[in-house]
């Protein structure tokens, strides 16, 4: 097996009629070393399907060449079809099958003899708790179910550890079942395969992957571990308002957001009430230059903002003084 | 790893996943077999009376219940144009890609299930023309003949079907294609004798490939002369099929580039 899972180089893809084309990847380039989890992490429209779509021998890039289990996606598409599974946005199971079927329908499909089949789906639905719900019809399931067994039946065929492909697994499920598939995935990870998925949530980037590729305009606008990027975008924020100019100069040079209209300052911090004490004893030690204060989230527009400058400017359109526009509702405490 | 499997297992599992669901779906089966035997009561004992259909026929029943059959499987295989659609549509075609299921496979499991479906909802339409008052008097190689036309026409249309689905880009839209299909028996001599049309119309109704699968179904089932209007109907059922298959394979090209 090649050390490297997955790589591409300079993929491009354009959709749309030939006379005006839509860039979808603009120079994509990726590696992934065996065993890596990588997340795509980009907005709707980045590139990040596309993507998979390519990697998954899905459809064709324009250019460009990837490598996916040292196989070419194109040339020798059929092996990596062999050696990977993949679980799409939209759920590929029958809804008016039930689980055990589904699972043995493709089990099936890959070349397994019916008795194997059996056996090999009998064993996913107890790795994925859908044990109980086996001989229920797929569309009594819920959200969260539908998903795992949608990943499950990915598995069904492909050697392990394998190479997974999971384009955005939990856009759509509630807290609970994202933290069940999280599970899943880590689980996969700790057997030693290969995953690149894809999500629109930082946090689950965050959380899941060792390495995380920032997707816009298709192209990699920055990469690195999530510490990294981490370093490079603070993932909470002090928003504090400031009784007066004074302080508000006084602090501007520390501080990653500005607001000059409302005095609103904010400042790196890593989100714990430890941190944020100390934060506001040290630049507010008399107790009279911080009015209010509230913890921020960073959203994933606001590593975006932050990462890619050009595109900061497009997204704030207006000049009303803030360099960042919150686009959650921030954590008040 | 197990060998790659080939193409007959994958037709073979996709076609046992298309019997599951259709087996589910019993709406769709129960409208299916319900409209063409309505049509059929419809014809019989409301327009029945006031149709002439010559002297050749006992009664109105004996005349209509070769264009109902063909009617049942116009619409019984509608619904497969909306099942390759909604494949289309979702991640199904995909994962089965990403399995490398080839679209021959995924077609003829649907085509094939569309085949028993019809076969089961023909057998009931034509149980229901007997208990009132249709009378085959097919000798064994006639009935032989009926069910080869039958079957044939059952998979074209099938395949036609299928290939309509790949064409819209809706389950909507694939269901409102096959309205046009089920029309066909309309302006042909399955309900009334196409002499009984205006002059402009004999043309089309005379050389539509409904028409001599209806005149080869009515001369088998009851033992008139049919000449070469099972032939004809062969003819026309193979070479629907050849341009389904075809045109098919071409579609699922391009959903799929």
């Amino acid at each position: 097996m090649p050390e490297t899972m997955i790589e591409a180089h300079g993929l491009t893809k354009s959709y749309g009629k030939p006379s005006d084309p839509v860039r979808v990847l603009d120079g994509l380039g990726l590696q992934v070393p065996r065993g890596e989890v990588f997340a795509l992490l980009g907005p709707n429209g980045a590139g990040k399907t596309t993507t998979v779509r390519i990697l998954a021998t899905l459809t064709t890039a324009d250019s460009g060449t990837a490598r996916v289990a040292g196989f070419d996606v194109v040339a020798d598409r059929h092996r990596v079809r062999r050696a990977i599974s993949l679980t799409g946005q939209f759920a590929a199971v029958d809804a008016t099958q039930t689980g055990e079927e589904n699972l043995r329908m493709t089990a099936r499909l890959t070349g397994l003899s019916r008795s194997h089949a059996k056996h090999r789906a009998a064993e996913l639905l107890e790795r994925f708790g859908l044990t109980e719900a086996a001989r229920r019809q797929v569309r009594t399931y819920s959200g969260g179910m539908r998903r795992r067994l949608d990943l499950a039946a990915g598995l069904v065929g492909s050697p392990e550890p394998g190479v997974f492909f999971l384009d955005e697994p939990t856009t759509g499920l509630d807290p609970r079942s994202r933290r069940e598939l999280w599970q899943v995935v880590r689980d996969l990870a700790d057997g030693g395969a290969t995953v690149l998925l894809t999500t629109q949530y930082l946090e689950e980037a965050d959380r899941l992957a060792d390495h995380i590729a920032v997707l816009n305009g298709g192209r990699a606008v920055a990469e690195g571990s999530p510490e990294t990027l981490k370093a490079r975008f603070p993932g909470h924020r002090l928003d504090l308002v400031l009784t007066g100019r004074e302080a508000y100069l006084r602090l501007a040079a520390r501080a990653v957001h500005h607001s000059p209209g409302t005095l609103t300052l904010g400042l790196p911090t890593d989100g714990t009430a430890a941190h944020a004490r100390a934060l506001l004893d040290e630049i507010d030690p008399h107790r009279t230059d911080v009015e209010r204060f509230s913890v921020h989230s960073a959203s994933l527009d606001d590593v975006f903002l932050a990462l890619t400058g050009e595109t900061a400017e497009e997204a704030a359109g207006e000049t009303t003084g803030e360099t960042t526009e919150p686009t959650e509702e921030p954590t008040h405490v | 790893m197990s060998d790659a499997p080939g193409v007959l297992t994958h037709a073979a599992v996709m076609t046992g996943r298309s019997l599951r669901i259709s087996r589910r779906n019993l709406d769709a089966m129960i409208t299916a077999m319900m409209l063409p035997i309505m049509l059929m009561l419809i014809f019989v004992y409301f327009f029945g009376g006031a149709i002439e259909t010559g002297t050749a026929y006992d009664s109105y029943v004996m005349y209509v219940v070769p264009g109902v059959l063909l009617l049942c499987a116009g619409f019984g295989s509608a619904t497969t144009a909306v099942a390759v659609s909604e494949d289309m549509k979702g991640g199904i075609i995909d994962r089965l890609r990403s399995l490398d299921v080839g679209g021959a496979p995924v077609l003829a499991g649907h085509v094939v299930a569309s085949t028993v479906r019809n076969l089961v909802s023909t057998t009931l339409v034509f149980g229901v023309a007997l208990l009132i008052g249709f009378r085959p008097a097919a000798s064994l190689g006639g009935w032989l003949a009926v069910a080869g036309v039958l079957l044939a026409y059952i998979v074209a249309l099938s395949w036609i079907s299928a290939a309509i689905g790949l064409l819209a880009r809706t389950p909507e839209a694939a269901g409102g294609f096959t309205f046009f299909m089920s029309f066909l028996p309309y302006p042909s001599s399955a309900f009334v004798p196409v002499d009984s049309m205006p002059g402009w119309l004999h043309g089309f109704a005379d050389h539509q490939p409904i028409t001599p699968a209806i005149e080869a179904l009515r001369g088998l089932l009851l033992a008139q002369p049919v000449g070469n209007a099972p032939w004809i109907a062969l003819a026309w059922a193979a070479g629907i099929l050849a341009v389904a298959i075809g045109l098919s394979g071409v579609l699922f090209r391009i959903r799929t580039a």
